[in-house]
């Protein structure tokens, strides 16, 4: 429990170090808020109620996505080595730094839907704060695979591989546009995407009470999401590197 | 304070250390000496549970490196060839850390930290990042990560690659004063042959994962009726072992 948190609360303060980067990285969701979400409000399609949860979940993919970019560093200058030295357990190590991206998820997230509220997005405040706690969720899983990620793939893919990656995601996800108005192959396709189901709670979530069916299924989902995440994300950090 | 036999790892079809046997008794300093690729930072690496052999028996401070990893972890220090620290962060930041993984309350892991610092000729460093260090002073501040739960028996990789002589010898009297203080066990690496002459009480030679030679600097010599312990490693191994290979 010391090792805990020690470890997130020294993330934390690194992080905090550094504010510029907790707004760089909500950048992509802020500049759909801003300069697309208009637009997709006048369009038809939707309002500022699908848009900004829509964002959120796009949110988790791009910032918690591309989190594994400083255990790289970590494992470049022996920092990585110098902790797994330590009686702490490995798990430990991992979840220290899950725990603070979560942190940092949470105060992107809440940003962006404060940004949304003053645009005119009307949302259930319960259900807002129930699908902050969801966002929250998903980020761990998020956040530990991309840690998996940046110590299994060559250190200058990363970037690449993962910014890429998330991209169709996020498509898929119908974060931007609903997956209502797809056709029947893309929206199969769709559905076999984890994040789908998270959008589409936390939609139903931000319009009304969170008892429908499309919320237990994002629940589901998001937390056998996590699960498998976080175990991927153990194994790894579990390996000897050698 | 290390009971090793027929110890060895394979990476793949590489055998890497090939059956190493090791004795070290408490507060003896302990140079292990080759060249690069000759099995020096496995076996460390092993002895540290950051490596699983492949075969062999070993008892690390009083723990079976099999059954009680956690144990020789808890009473052991380690400090990696390629530094502990990243460039931009605090040093002291990232020394209190450690020293919490180890167990210490914030307070006990400020007051160690302010307290090895002094000793390590770095007080008042803390804020300073790895960056605005010297070559010598970020060894130190590497030495300090391996110092600051006290342990018994401290493992060294190479610590003084790439310094210059200065620092070097400054380093060596550090590592001396420690023993002479808390009567540490220290098992370091080398490839400096003068270093390993100056520093430590016994020698190990390793050369293609095995150990070739093994006992005091004066034993070596006279055992090979040699006058430096550079005559010693060419006649032990046929071969040169150049200076600063890999600085």
């Amino acid at each position: 429990m010391t090792a805990l948190a020690a470890l997130t609360g020294h993330y934390l303060r690194t992080s905090f170090a550094n504010r510029f980067a907790i707004v760089f990285g909500a950048i992509q969701p802020l500049f759909y808020l801003v300069i697309f979400g208009p637009l997709f409000s006048r369009s038809g399609v939707g309002s500022w109620d699908t848009l900004v949860p829509g964002l959120l979940v796009q949110l988790a993919l791009m910032s918690s996505g591309l989190v594994g970019f400083g255990v790289v560093f970590d494992q470049r200058f022996g920092v990585l080595e110098r902790l797994r030295v330590t009686p702490a357990a490995r798990s430990t190590l991992l979840l220290g730094r899950v725990l603070k991206d979560s942190v940092v998820l949470l105060i992107q997230a809440a940003g962006i839907i404060v940004l949304g509220y003053a645009f005119g997005m009307r949302a259930e405040p319960v259900g807002v704060v129930l699908g902050l706690l969801l966002i929250t969720v998903l980020s761990i899983g998020m956040a530990a695979l991309s840690y998996a990620a940046a110590l299994t793939i060559r250190m200058e893919l990363f970037a690449p591989v993962m910014s890429t990656l998330v991209i169709p995601l996020m498509l898929l996800s119908g974060a931007l546009l609903p997956m209502s108005l797809a056709p029947a192959w893309l929206d199969v396709v769709s559905r076999f995407t984890p994040f789908r189901y998270a959008v589409e709670a936390l939609r139903a979530l931000f319009a009304g009470p969170p008892t429908s069916p499309t919320v237990l299924w994002g629940v589901l989902v998001t937390l056998v999401f996590v699960a498998v995440g976080f175990t991927i994300g153990t194994k790894v950090y579990q390996r000897e590197n050698t | 304070m290390i009971h090793v036999r027929g110890l060895t790892r394979s990476f793949g079809a590489v055998e890497a250390v090939r059956g190493v046997d090791i004795d070290v008794s408490k507060g003896e300093i302990v140079g292990f000496v080759g060249p690069n690729g000759a099995g020096k930072t496995t076996t460390l690496r092993m002895l540290t549970t950051l490596l699983r052999p492949t075969s062999g028996t070993a008892t690390v401070a009083d723990c079976d490196l099999f059954t009680d990893p956690a144990g020789v972890r808890r009473r052991i220090g380690y400090v990696a060839q390629g530094g502990t620290v990243g460039p931009f962060s605090g040093v002291g930041e990232e020394l209190v850390l450690q020293a919490r993984l180890y167990g210490l309350s914030r307070s006990e892991a400020r007051e160690r930290v302010t307290r090895l610092l002094e000793e390590l000729d770095l007080a008042g460093g803390e804020k300073r990042t790895a960056g605005q260090l010297s070559g010598g002073q970020k060894r130190r501040v590497d030495i300090a990560m391996g110092l600051l739960h006290r342990p018994e028996l401290l493992f060294l990789d190479e610590p003084t690659t790439g310094l210059d002589p200065q620092s070097r010898t400054n380093l060596w009297g550090h590592v001396r004063r420690l023993r002479a203080e808390s009567g540490m066990t220290v098992f370091l690496t080398t490839h400096y042959l003068e270093e390993a002459d100056a520093l430590c009480d016994r020698i190990l030679i390793i050369d293609d994962g095995t150990i070739v030679a093994s006992g005091t600097p004066a034993e070596l010599k006279a055992a090979h009726d040699a006058g430096t312990l550079d005559e010693v490693f060419l006649a032990v191994t046929g071969r040169e072992l150049r200076e600063g290979a890999a600085a």
